[in-house]
């Protein structure tokens, strides 16, 4: 008998996965980036449980820098699949005027790990789906598939449960929380691959358009609104660019393609010489920096 | 041959494994980087690195995968690694794994995950235990291909009688574990030799490189099982007019029409519609998730499995096997706990009921014991609350693997495979009177001082009752000593209490309530606590 694809076992995992979490945990949510990797997540819960919706909310954690075209996505997103889309803001960040400019990695942790933590405070929730990937960084490819966290959710790398088979282990006490990434065995050429085989939509950001961009320290920020103030000898130049990833729009550099088609990314990606992440301006900081957030309760 | 875009190349799953220092990282950061494989600021982050660390500036490939901070500090491997690489050939995912006996666990995590085991052997030093150890636990795990990878080649100046030493100490092991397929390589994960390609310094050896021999291992008819089934994991009820089954099909085909068998109840449906994804389709196969709907209703939840009537009876109904267990959390097995077992979909209370041996990771000596700590591997027999479907491990791998979670701490206290199936002895009901019994350990009674006779008053009766409380909630049992102030000992209450589970004492209750109540012998009586306490508890023993 023939054997699945590589695509198809990536798929069938993620699946099994997925509905594991819904038959066994008491209140999933499903974390939602709008990037490429969370829209491959979405698309494969509408796929997992059809011709039921998906048996759990989607959050969006907002920053309020996301790329105005990634709300405007999301929005649209939410409305097409017919699925339960929760947004939540670290009010009191904003009202203190906590911005990437000025507050850098603090920035980062109040505006993303602390607000993750309220809302998943905030509506009880015990299980989160992430669409991280063991092939993005170097703490990732240590984390499990079931990744638990305590009452502070915080991770403890050095000594997490095994888990064997595909028998995951989903008993948790009061307070305490599991973060579950059904992609984590996908790389960043299987997402694009898979994208394309099943026509799902993505942020047309991913795909090279002419756009207003600055460089800064190094990175190409595209200007996405007024709150981004030049800097003495910064000039607003329109360029042929694109996103490997997707965050929030200062903290995320563009890179120069003529890519408008998925076959032109992913000849792209499989020739790139730099990593994915190297476009976030945050993960350069310090050796292990992934690992202290994670340790922190970032996702 | 045309290239194969890197989703249709087969995939295939290994893990290196070994003992400390015997270059596992070492092996895996030089195939990536030997391959081209790294990004440009992954080389950079390397290079600077590698200055700061114990190589003497040269390149330290284990820092590509040794991830965290206390990896980092102390130099060692603590948890699995996944990395992904592709050649021409093929698409690899690669678990590398710690080799310090202390994280054995995680060792078996990355065992669990693989088709095929690399396991390294420092030339210099041969077969050391650990090596013996993890070998046993990929075996155990359901490994079929192995490669010996014999490292530090250049330490040994490439001796070819000393690698023949190895090989015959492998052939003697490969025996006693039963290897299905192995191979051994001389090689150098330093500096390269038979990685990549195949090195001159070993001019005696003819066989293939490392990559070579990964590219080339078929591994396609390895999980080939008899039969159909889908294990549930789910029901879907998206309206009053659907109701459909999620699982994944872990063998054979299926047919719209096909009829199938429902365990463990043994009713019968025919399939009426499949879902793959958003599509409704004729057929599906292996590996495929799917939605299944039935032409009649019949009684299906999470843990039943679909299956045929017309194919071997491999997969069984029972609750009784013998199973081989390597046990998984830093707190001792203990008779007295209890556990979970979750097998396929299904998961119900279990327990432990004894240890036939432990077996020794060196010798492979089974040493007769009732003790078992953390990365020890024994069989022993088990026994569920209620009959499930299950299968031995070597028949279907879905049904044959399980693992037992502590009820209080909620660890994976241990992870193993189905050996043997012991039939039912009639099937037990999941009622909440049968759950009690279970997480109490023990069947309720009513115990009443002074019935048939006896002379003793009131209140010695009364603080002997207070003493035997006081003993037997100490041993761990549940017990009450229901006190009757004045007024009759209430029938309804003893009901009540009985029904909860709980050891109730009472002292001179009526004859109306002799329903419930075992007279204590007032011979007890005379002897003491203690003989009271040991008659109550042997009343109310309780075996699964």
């Amino acid at each position: 008998m023939q054997d699945l694809a590589h695509l198809d076992k990536l798929e069938a995992e993620a699946i099994y996965i997925i509905r594991e979490v819904a038959a066994e945990c008491e209140k999933p949510v499903m974390l939602y980036s709008i990037g490429k990797d969370s829209s491959v997540l979405m698309h494969l819960a509408l796929k997992a449980f059809y011709p039921e919706k998906p048996p759990f909310p989607f959050l969006h954690v907002d920053t309020t820098w996301k790329f105005r075209e990634m709300i405007r996505f999301r929005d649209e997103t939410a409305v097409r699949n017919g699925i339960q889309l929760l947004v939540y803001t670290n009010q009191d960040g904003v009202d203190r005027g906590i911005n990437p400019f000025d507050h850098g990695s603090a920035y980062t942790d109040i505006m993303k790990t602390q607000a993750l933590k309220q809302a998943l405070a905030k509506y009880g929730f015990t299980a989160a789906f992430g669409g991280a990937r063991r092939d993005e960084e170097k703490s990732r490819a240590k984390e499990r598939i079931f990744s638990f966290r305590n009452r502070d959710n915080a991770w403890n790398p050095k000594n997490q449960r095994p888990e064997m088979w595909k028998l995951y282990n989903t008993k948790i006490e009061k307070g305490e929380s599991i973060r579950v990434f059904p992609i984590s065995n996908w790389t960043e050429s299987d997402i694009w691959q898979y994208i394309k085989r099943e026509k799902i939509d993505i942020v047309p950001l991913y795909f090279a358009d002419t756009r207003p961009v600055i460089e800064r320290d190094g990175n190409l920020i595209m200007v996405d609104d007024d709150r981004l103030k030049l800097r003495p000898g910064e000039k607003i130049e329109y360029r042929r660019v694109r996103f490997r990833t997707l965050g929030c729009y200062p903290l995320t550099g563009a890179m120069e393609s003529d890519a408008t088609t998925l076959d032109e990314i992913i000849r792209e990606t499989n020739e790139a010489k730099v990593s994915e992440r190297s476009s976030r301006v945050i993960d350069h900081e310090a050796q292990g920096s992934m690992e202290k957030r994670k340790r922190e309760g970032y996702f | 041959m045309t290239e194969l875009t890197r989703y249709e190349r087969p995939l295939l799953k290994f893990i290196t494994c070994g003992s400390v220092d015997d270059g596992k990282s070492t092996l895996i950061g030089n195939i990536l980087y030997n391959s081209k494989l790294l990004y440009s600021d992954q080389i950079e982050s390397l290079k600077t690195e590698s200055l700061n660390g114990s190589c003497d500036g040269e390149l330290d490939y284990s820092l590509l995968l040794d991830g965290l901070l206390a990896e980092r500090e102390q130099g060692i491997t603590i948890d699995v690694a996944y990395r992904y690489f592709s050649t021409k050939k093929r698409s690899f995912i690669v678990a590398d794994t710690p080799g310090h006996e202390e994280y054995t666990r995680n060792m078996a995590v990355g065992a669990s995950f693989a088709d095929l085991a690399i396991i390294l052997i420092d030339a210099s030093k041969g077969v050391l235990i650990q090596t013996r150890r993890h070998a046993r636990i990929c075996a155990l795990m359901g490994i079929r291909h192995f490669v010996f990878a014999v490292n530090k080649m250049d330490l040994i100046g490439f001796d070819e009688k000393r690698f023949n030493d190895i090989s015959s100490d492998i052939a003697r092991l490969r025996e006693e574990l039963s290897l299905q397929e192995y191979t051994l390589i001389p090689l150098s994960a330093k500096s390269g030799d038979n990685v990549i390609s195949r090195s001159p310094n070993t001019p005696w050896y003819d066989g293939k490189s490392l990559i070579e021999y990964l590219e080339d291992t078929d591994t396609s008819g390895d999980n080939e099982e008899t039969g159909f089934y889908l294990p549930v994991q789910r029901v879907c009820r998206p309206n009053q007019f659907f109701r459909g089954f999620q699982g994944q099909i872990e063998s054979g085909e299926l047919h719209v029409g096909d009829e199938l068998t429902v365990l463990p109840t043994g009713e019968t449906a025919r399939v009426k519609q499949i879902f793959s994804g958003f599509n409704e389709v004729e057929q599906a196969s292996r590996g495929m998730p799917v939605t299944v709907s039935l032409d009649r209703e019949v009684d299906v939840s999470r843990g039943s499995v679909f299956t045929r009537a017309t194919q071997d009876d491999s997969i069984k109904v029972a609750r009784e096997i013998t199973g081989t267990i390597l046990w998984t959390d830093d707190e001792k097995f203990s008779i007295h706990k209890d556990y979970l077992i979750k097998l396929g979909t299904s998961q119900i209370y279990a327990q432990v009921k004894s240890i036939e041996y432990t077996i020794d990771v060196n010798t492979g000596e089974h040493v007769a014991t009732s003790e078992l700590s953390k990365n020890e591997i024994a069989v022993c027999h088990i026994s569920f609350i209620d009959s499930v479907a299950v299968s031995e491990f070597n028949r279907h791998r879905t049904l044959g693997e399980f693992i037992l979670i502590d009820r209080v701490s909620n660890m994976t206290a241990a992870c193993g495979i189905v050996n043997a199936i012991h039939d039912s002895d009639g099937k037990r009901e999941y009622t909440p009177q049968n759950i009690r019994l279970h997480l109490l350990r023990q069947k309720s009674g009513v115990f009443n001082f002074g019935g048939l006779g006896s002379t003793a008053d009131q209140e010695t009766l009364g603080r002997l009752a207070g003493e035997v409380e006081q003993k037997l909630l100490q041993q761990g049992r549940l017990v009450y000593y229901y006190r009757n102030t004045g007024a009759e000992v209430s029938r309804e209450v003893l009901r009540s209490l009985t029904e909860s589970g709980i050891i109730v004492l009472t002292v001179k209750a009526s004859p109306e309530s002799a329903e419930y109540v075992k007279d204590l012998d007032p011979a007890l009586e005379n002897t003491g606590t203690d003989s009271i306490v040991k008659f109550i508890a042997e009343q109310t023993a309780y075996e699964l």
